[in-house]
């Protein structure tokens, strides 16, 4: 299981990098949307081992039961998952907003910052 | 008094929140940026003397204890970065109200609030995932100010800001998730204290976690092969925004920095002689992108590349063993940051008067400033003689420390690096001295041919632009008090068993009846955590 998820994030990773390098700025936010799922995904296989015992504790008990899996990754990349989809709700206003403004899609052509 | 920890947070936060119910009443939120920026300054100024006569302060969020609960410390470093940005933050306030007429766009100063609350968020979390959530907090404000503040480059610089610097973040994202797989923690003492364990066993996780770390700080740095959204959009905005930038942007990347090889990963030293080499190059590379360009914020914008290539290289100096060099490279970071977060928004105001009186930054364009206006002329000369580090300024002292440490470390090309950009940022400085007031006005450019607005500079503008040179001068007249505190904060960054002790073994308020649930040993963690701290 553990080897496919880290085959899907690998995978995610390549075609976020992919889409990122076609001079375009609607594939830019494909891109970083498919980078920023890869991260998540990275992040919440490298962090703990998969367990499917939720970490609850039974009425009573102080503790939840042994094997159960650690929560917190999972609180990690629920925060992540928030602040990436904020980040990228901004990136996908902003990246429509240049490109009306500009006129311009093709970011080969949007240099007028770098010279 | 341990709320007073949270405060830095918390009166940016409030700015905010209150700053946009005002969104109509442009007094009404100026008011009320000025109120939370000068209260922020008084909260910093409580915290460093706290800190200076009670060592480091803790907080511990939710009443849970270390490991568990999120971390806020704040050390002798912290405290003084925390003042640092609390100033500048009511300095480009202030300026910012000057340029735009008491009438700024009314997202702006609620923005510049959120990005404070970043910015102090980063210097004080003592956890590696909330630093994450306090890069992203202040990078977005970042993003949305150059966006709204600068036209049509603002757009585009915000554009190439944001792809590259959320690549940092992806970075630093899979990285949190490889330590706490590595450690299961991400408390940044608690680390310290496991990590020597983790990397005698995992070697080469444990240097990748450091260098994927490494990567995206440098990236927030903007250090040699990852600095060029800094260029693409440093100069686009407005000059206050930009003057918050300057100060505050690069300084996070850069205390991430020396808080990672210092303490959570204290052992990746390895890695130190690459960022050495790294940080070599880029002042080089900075300052030659400097010489090559023609308009002055982005001569500017490049120089800060440069100038933090010297603050990085103390950082990377941490690679000798001698503890008197490694007091005097991580004193001469924490000076050398104080001095460059001053001089460099000093100078971007400076921009921004110039392009008021002049007509713009385009130094083709410009000329005749000194005979016309001979205290801006001064004002330049002051900040720009202390970026490139004449003595009796500030930056003398600074180079002075970074230098010294890279001879008694015997790093001779580093040395000869740091001297060779430093003639070049004469160079470049000259260049605009000779440009912009030294040569006549090109014939056919009469006076402020594209000035926008009004082109009245009132006290808010020179007001903050005069506090931050004699800030400056103060600095390079009587360099010994802030090189003593710099000292101190150094030595408080290189004795990690200090800090280490002060978060875990600091209770939570015990009137507040912290959780008493310690679930967290059966929640079977990849490695087994070692034993609580005890009441």
């Amino acid at each position: 299981m553990i080897v496919w998820l880290a085959l899907i994030a690998g995978l995610l990773f390549a075609a976020g990098l992919h889409q990122l390098q076609q001079r375009s700025l609607p594939r830019i936010l494909i891109g970083l949307l498919l980078l920023s799922n890869a991260a998540n995904l990275a992040l919440f296989t490298a962090s703990a081992p998969l367990r499917e015992v939720p970490p609850l504790a039974a009425v009573g008990e102080s503790a939840p039961p042994a094997g159960a899996a650690d929560p917190l990754p999972q609180a990690l990349v629920l925060t992540a998952i928030v602040i990436g989809f904020a980040v990228l709700a901004f990136t996908g206003a902003l990246l429509l907003r240049t490109r009306d403004v500009l006129a311009e899609e093709d970011t080969d052509l949007i240099r007028e910052t770098d010279a | 008094m341990n709320w007073l920890i949270a405060a830095p947070l918390l009166v940016p936060l409030l700015s905010a929140g209150l700053g946009l119910l005002a969104w109509r009443r442009p007094r009404l939120q100026a008011a009320i940026s000025l109120a939370g920026q000068i209260g922020l300054v008084a909260v910093a100024v409580i915290l460093v003397l706290q800190v200076d006569r009670g060592g480091i302060r803790t907080l511990q969020a939710g009443g849970w204890a270390a490991p568990i609960g999120i971390t806020l410390a704040v050390d002798a470093l912290s405290a003084l970065l925390l003042l640092l940005s609390s100033v500048m933050a009511l300095a480009a306030g202030l300026y910012g109200l000057g340029w735009w007429n008491a009438r700024p766009a009314p997202a702006l100063q609620p923005l510049m609030s959120v990005l404070i609350l970043g910015v102090n968020g980063a210097f004080m979390t003592g956890d590696l995932f909330n630093l994450y959530v306090w890069f992203e907090v202040l990078l977005l404000a970042s993003f949305a100010l150059l966006a709204l503040s600068g036209g049509r480059a603002g757009l585009e610089g915000a554009v190439k800001a944001l792809v590259l610097n959320m690549i940092g973040s992806l970075f630093f994202l899979v990285a949190v998730g490889v330590v706490y797989g590595l450690a299961g923690t991400l408390n940044l003492a608690d680390l310290h204290l496991r990590m020597e364990a983790i990397h005698a066993a995992h070697p080469t996780a444990v240097m990748a976690a450091a260098s994927m770390l490494g990567v995206a700080f440098a990236l927030k740095a903007a250090l040699f092969p990852v600095y060029f959204w800094l260029p693409a959009s440093y100069h686009v905005p407005a000059p206050g925004i930009c003057a918050l930038f300057a100060a505050l942007l690069t300084k996070v990347g850069l205390y991430s920095l020396l808080r990672l090889f210092t303490l959570p990963f204290a052992v990746a030293g390895a890695l130190l002689p690459a960022l050495l080499t790294l940080t070599a190059i880029t002042m080089v590379s900075g300052v030659l992108g400097a010489l090559t360009r023609f308009e002055i914020k982005r001569i500017l914008a490049w120089h800060s590349i440069s100038q933090t290539g010297y603050i990085a290289a103390g950082i990377g100096l941490l690679l000798t063993k001698d503890p008197q060099v490694r007091l005097l490279a991580v004193t001469a970071v924490v000076f050398f940051l104080l001095h460059h977060a001053l001089v460099k928004p000093a100078l971007f105001m400076i921009s921004g008067l110039i392009a008021r009186r002049g007509g713009g930054t385009e130094l083709t364009l410009a000329g005749g400033l000194y005979p016309a206006r001979p205290v801006l002329s001064a004002a330049f000369l002051l900040a720009a003689l202390s970026l490139a580090g004449l003595p009796p300024l500030s930056g003398f002292w600074a180079k002075l420390a970074v230098l010294r440490a890279a001879a008694l470390s015997g790093q001779w090309g580093l040395l000869a690096a740091a001297l060779a950009a430093g003639l070049m940022t004469l160079l470049s400085m000259l260049k605009i001295w000779n440009e912009a007031f030294w040569k006549p006005r090109p014939a056919g450019e009469t006076a402020a041919p594209s000035a926008p607005r009004s082109a009245a500079i009132g006290p808010a503008l020179w007001g903050p632009v005069l506090l931050l040179l004699a800030l400056v001068a103060v600095m390079g007249v009587f360099p010994q008090p802030v090189l003593d505190l710099s000292r101190r904060a150094a030595a408080g960054v290189l004795d990690p068993q200090a800090y280490v002790a002060a978060v875990r073994w600091d209770d939570a308020d015990p009137a507040r009846g912290a959780p008493q649930a310690r679930t967290e040993t059966t929640l079977t963690a990849p490695n087994p955590r070692p034993e609580r701290r005890q009441r």
